[in-house]
């Protein structure tokens, strides 16, 4: 195997243009256990942990720009983080156990597009941006359009995944995260949900709601938004929530969990988030 | 401190903490090839046709098929039904139809693609329901008193049924071997075992080859709970014709998803209880039906039903009993030995069947089994009378005592009503459901039957050069800690000082047959012999010298110290040329079994035990967290009280997974949780604290059977308590009924909705 190890963003984008069948590779994590056979395969590898611009936590004027290759360790550890954004910082703490925590990165998580992984729906909640480079440049692209289908995002060939932006939230936000996973560490989640939301004036005045592993892809839950939007909140939004998250998804019977299960667990959470917002 | 109940350092743990312990696929033997294994995809097929294209083959790799087998196509184990390969049909997905070795392990794995294989996929039977109507694998019964006499007296009835499902061992060393031939044809093998004999056995039926041709030794064995009991015999198989056909040694190691998908699993269990009960809740009848899922081939299957059988009844009293077993067959690989070898399964279901009976008769489930639990001088069903050690009552108590069982489940139950007096409980917060369970259960120590009675097992130990004293084993370490207890007996019994005392290691070339490593014998059956060859060595070096005695290492005479035993000893080896002594197992006289009726005495004692489990059951997901258990367990003697609360600690969290978070799905015969992202056991997250608590019978005087210092097998033991627990904690927490495990969120919401319920279905 041959492992290339760029000291540049440019240097590595370069690379990528020139040998199409490099492997793009950060933690490693996910790539690792595909087994025996795909790893035979990825024969020349690009190393991205190199890179001084997908790494790095730091202040725009918007809000707060995570380098791609930030680890979730990195990311639990982040003052700035948990002060603006708690809800994935628990997300980082629950992704794996400590030693997936230290070579994991968020931009792995992304890239890796699996439905189930932790911390999409918190930047689908979150209103995240990501920020792609390639042969013809940068350009950014909304959360809620990267995830294309099962296992695709919008990085054209080519392209890296450099930084994610979180927008500052209103003052005010309720943000919360729970994974429901098959125990309590080293766990894929069966269900993960997101929530960021603000309450003026005794209404609901903004909410994203986000959840992993109920669809081909992390999914805004969109409907049971629109359901509560402008609601008082108490029982009864929170219960008008949790029904429509739970009918407007798809979720399948698989080795991890029920496409019922799913539902039930969603609807209770979601329930249990909007409770939560005042 | 290194006498018995004192807790020495285990001679093995620092290698293995430290890394430099050397397991199987850490040797290499020079010119050493590789083996792949070649698998059926089809539950049931008939194999068409089987070919090789050398050409596709890389670097000269070898193949063998059956027709080139030397000998009989069966592993040798009770019987030889299981093959080695593949005939002309396939009865499990995984099974293997063909072998290549190749240079290395890349190569032999790429030489897999140069077979092709045609296959005629047939029917085939993949439940325990479709299986229950073709004849089965083996199937026993036992009638005590008249059991329909006994139903129609009896003031209710009470029928359950209840399931369990396959459990994967996940040693964390896998499945593997090397073997070499060397120039005289004669046969070594290396590997991770439990039973060197087994696997010596194995080869020489199926290879034609003498006991002096075939050494079998064990390397350091990175965990075992039966799943290398008989396991390791078909690899040392696989890998001996490999080294036949390249004229190499060759190493066969299974992968962590290889190892999931064809090695043997915890038996699927449906056991269906009709029981009755007098209004005071005394156990009146018992008619009790058990199915277990054999897989294809039998392996271990008729023993682990015997053993399930002699189990179901639990640690109750009752006259009149009826008990049907069979074990049956489906299109999946054959599932065998786990550690408890039948009897958590049986276990579980009595357990849950005594809670529905306290539940009908409104008894708490203390009550019900303290009015039931058996005593010194009860009877079981088979009709054995029970030893003075009998310590059913003395745990149910000391552990009811210690958790405060009674008030803890009437706190918990105040607790609910108040929460539900005020309405929806969901709206006041999302805190968990908090529920306590409790089991009693008990576990036959040693082989059943016969089974010692029929191998002698034989020890033997003979004097070194130097003066120490080596005893020699087929027993292995497999974790459970026999390399610290073995000196720890030897040395007690001959009044030695341990590093008086030394043990050979498991190599068939060296030791005698003393049997597997299985079936919590080790320290009760193999403990007592070396006991007994240690005094006896050490009384041969002492002939001569009457009145004298050996403390601490000294030969001792009335007036005090004499010499040192090892100079002694050094000085008889010197003068005498080998000293050396064999001492075989035998039963005591009283313990007859009769293996037709299955009346008679099936263990020469019991361990006994009773567990609490406090668990939280989120409101939110149905996902269950174990907080607390208290076990306290009966185990004769503890001589080393470490290990024996290791083996207690590590059996209850190897159950806790089983109850709740392993699951083993298939689908046309194949294992979906087929690698460790998704067959889930226990992380350290999902350990509760587990206190335990060890009793010690022998102090009253034991039993009529004593292990070495009164001891008896503990292995097993605590693998038969934890999941009887957790389901009736989990519905005292939520009032769901649990009728199988595991008890998985998504199962919990099913039966939820099914109306499930403590009683039974509503
Ligand atoms: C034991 C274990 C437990 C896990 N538990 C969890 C969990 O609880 N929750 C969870 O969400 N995930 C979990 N994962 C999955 C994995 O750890 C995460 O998805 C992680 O974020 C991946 O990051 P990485 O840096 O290791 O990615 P890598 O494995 O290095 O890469 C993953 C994919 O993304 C691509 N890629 C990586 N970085 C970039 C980039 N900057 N630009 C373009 N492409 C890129 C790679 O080419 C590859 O296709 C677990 C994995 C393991 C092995």
């Amino acid at each position: 195997m041959i492992a290339l190890s760029p000291r540049s963003l440019d240097e590595a984008v370069r690379h990528l243009a020139d040998d199409p069948a490099l492997v793009p590779v950060a933690g490693c994590t996910d790539l690792m256990v595909r087994g025996p056979e795909a790893l035979h395969r990825m024969d020349r590898v690009l190393d991205l942990l190199g890179l001084p611009e997908l790494r790095g936590i730091c202040a725009v004027s918007e809000g707060l720009e995570i380098g791609a290759a930030t680890t979730f360790t990195e990311i639990r550890h982040s003052a700035a983080i948990r002060a603006a954004f708690p809800a994935l910082t628990a997300a980082a703490e629950q992704v794996g156990g400590w030693q997936i925590q230290n070579r994991g990165t968020l931009g792995g998580n992304l890239a890796n597009a699996s439905p189930a992984g932790d911390s999409l729906p918190v930047l689908l909640a979150l209103d995240a941006t990501v920020i792609l480079a390639g042969p013809a440049g940068q350009r950014e692209v909304r959360m809620d359009g990267f995830h294309t289908g099962y296992r695709k995002t919008a990085l054209a060939p080519g392209e890296i995944l450099v930084r994610i932006r979180l927008p500052h939230p209103p003052a005010g936000t309720v943000q919360a995260f729970r994974k429901v996973g098959t125990r309590e560490a080293q766990a894929i989640s069966k269900v993960v949900v997101a929530l960021a939301g603000h309450v003026e004036g005794g209404r609901i005045a903004g909410i994203r709601l986000a959840a992993g592993s109920v669809a081909a892809t992390p999914v805004r839950l969109r409907a049971a938004e629109a359901a509560i939007l402008g609601s008082s909140p108490g029982l009864v939004t929170a219960e008008r929530a949790g029904r429509t998250a739970a009918r407007e998804v798809q979720p399948i019977d698989d080795v991890r969990s029920t496409a019922d299960y799913r539902r039930f667990a969603l609807e209770r959470v979601v329930r249990r988030m909007v409770l939560g917002l005042t | 401190m290194n006498g018995i109940g004192a807790s020495p350092p285990r001679p093995d743990g620092f290698a293995k903490v430290s890394g430099a312990a050397r397991y199987l696929d850490d040797l290499s033997l020079p010119g050493m090839w590789h083996g792949a294994t070649l698998r059926s995809p089809h539950a049931h097929a008939r194999i068409r046709s089987i070919a090789w294209d050398a050409a596709l083959a890389p670097d000269g790799a070898v193949c063998v098929t059956v027709g080139d087998l030397p000998g009989p196509n069966g592993v040798q184990l009770i019987d030889d039904g299981w093959p080695i390969l593949a005939g002309a049909f396939t009865h499990h997905v995984g099974e293997p139809v063909a072998l290549v070795a190749a240079p290395t392990r890349l190569a032999a794995q790429q030489a897999l693609q140069a077979f092709t294989v045609t296959y005629e996929p047939l029917d085939a039977v993949l439940s325990l329901e479709a299986a229950e109507a073709l004849p089965p694998l083996y199937q026993l019964g036992m009638d005590s008193g008249d059991v329909d006499a006994a139903l129609a007296r009896a003031d209710l009835v009470v029928e359950g049924e209840y399931r369990t499902g396959h459990q994967e061992h996940i040693y964390i060393e896998c499945n593997g071997m090397i073997a070499s031939y060397a120039e005289d044809g004669a046969l070594t093998v290396l590997g991770s075992m439990q039973c060197p004999y087994y696997v010596q056995k194995a080869l020489t039926h199926a290879l034609g080859l003498a006991d002096e041709q075939v050494r079998v030794r064990a390397t350091t064995v990175g965990g075992g709970f039966g799943g290398k009991e008989d396991f390791p015999s078909a690899i040392a198989l696989h890998a001996a014709l490999l080294a036949r056909a390249c004229g190499r040694p060759v190493k066969l190691v299974y992968d962590r998803h290889e190892d999931i998908v064809c090695t043997s699993k915890r038996h699927p269990t449906l056991v269906r209880h009709r029981t009755g009960v007098t209004r005071d809740g005394r156990l009146a009848a018992l008619d009790i039906e058990i199915l277990m899922d054999g897989g294809a081939y039998t392996t271990l299957s008729s023993v682990v039903l015997s053993r399930a059988l002699l189990h179901s009844f639990g640690p109750y009293r009752c006259a009149d009993v009826r008990i049907r077993a069979r074990a049956l067959r489906t299109h999946t690989a054959p599932n065998s030995a786990f550690r408890g070898f039948g009897a958590p399964q049986v276990e579980f279901a009595i357990e849950r069947q005594m809670d529905r009976i306290a539940h009908r008769l409104g008894l708490d489930p203390l009550e019900i089994r303290l009015r039931n639990a058996v005593a010194p001088g009860d009877r079981l069903p088979t009709g054995q009378i029970l030893d003075a050690g009998t310590s059913a009552l003395p745990c149910l108590e000391e552990v009811a005592r210690r958790t405060r069982f009674r008030e803890r489940r009437q706190e918990l139950e105040a607790a609910r009503a108040r929460r539900a007096a005020e309405g929806d409980e969901d709206q006041n917060g999302a805190e968990p459901r908090r529920g306590i369970g409790l089991s009693l259960y008990f576990h036959g120590a040693g082989f059943t039957g016969n089974g010692e009675r029929m191998m002698k097992s034989p020890v033997t130990a003979r004097l070194l050069p130097d003066g120490r004293i080596e005893v020699l084993t087929a027993m292995t370490d497999m974790g459970q800690g026999c390399s610290a207890v073995f000196p720890q007996i030897a040395a007690a019994a001959g009044g030695l000082l341990p590093e008086d005392v030394t043990f050979a290691e498991p190599d068939t070339a060296e030791v005698p047959d003393s049997g597997p490593t299985v079936a919590s014998r080790t320290t009760m059956i193999v403990g007592g012999l070396i006991a007994r060859v240690t005094a006896a060595l050490r009384d041969r070096v002492l002939e001569g010298l009457p009145g004298h005695t050996v403390r601490d290492g000294w030969i001792e005479s009335p007036a005090g110290r004499v010499e040192r035993f090892r100079d002694a000893a050094r000085r008889l080896r010197a003068e005498h040329g080998p000293v050396e002594l064999t001492l075989r197992h035998e039963p005591p006289a009283w313990q007859t079994f009769d293996e037709t009726t299955y009346r008679g005495a099936a263990y020469p004692t019991y361990a006994w035990g009773a567990d609490v489990v406090e668990v939280e059951v989120d409101p939110d997901t149905l996902a269950v967290r174990p907080l607390q258990v208290t076990a306290v367990c009966e185990v004769g003697r503890a001589i080393h009280p470490t290990l024996c609360a290791g083996q207690i600690e590590g059996g209850t969290l190897q159950a806790l997974g089983w109850a709740l978070l392993e699951e083993m799905k298939l689908e046309d015969g194949r294992y979906l949780n087929d690698r460790l992202a998704t067959y889930v056991i226990p992380t350290i997250l999902d350990s509760p604290r587990i206190d335990v608590h060890l009793l010690e019978s022998h102090r009253d005087g034991g039993g009529p059977f004593g292990g070495p210092f009164g001891a008896k097998g503990v292995g097993e033991l605590p693998m038969d308590g934890g999941a009887p627990a957790v389901a009736q904690a989990i519905e005292n927490a939520t009032g769901i009924g649990v009728p199988a495990i595991p008890a998985t969120p998504e199962r919990l919401l099913a039966w939820q909705r099914a109306g499930q319920t403590p009683g039974g279905v509503r």
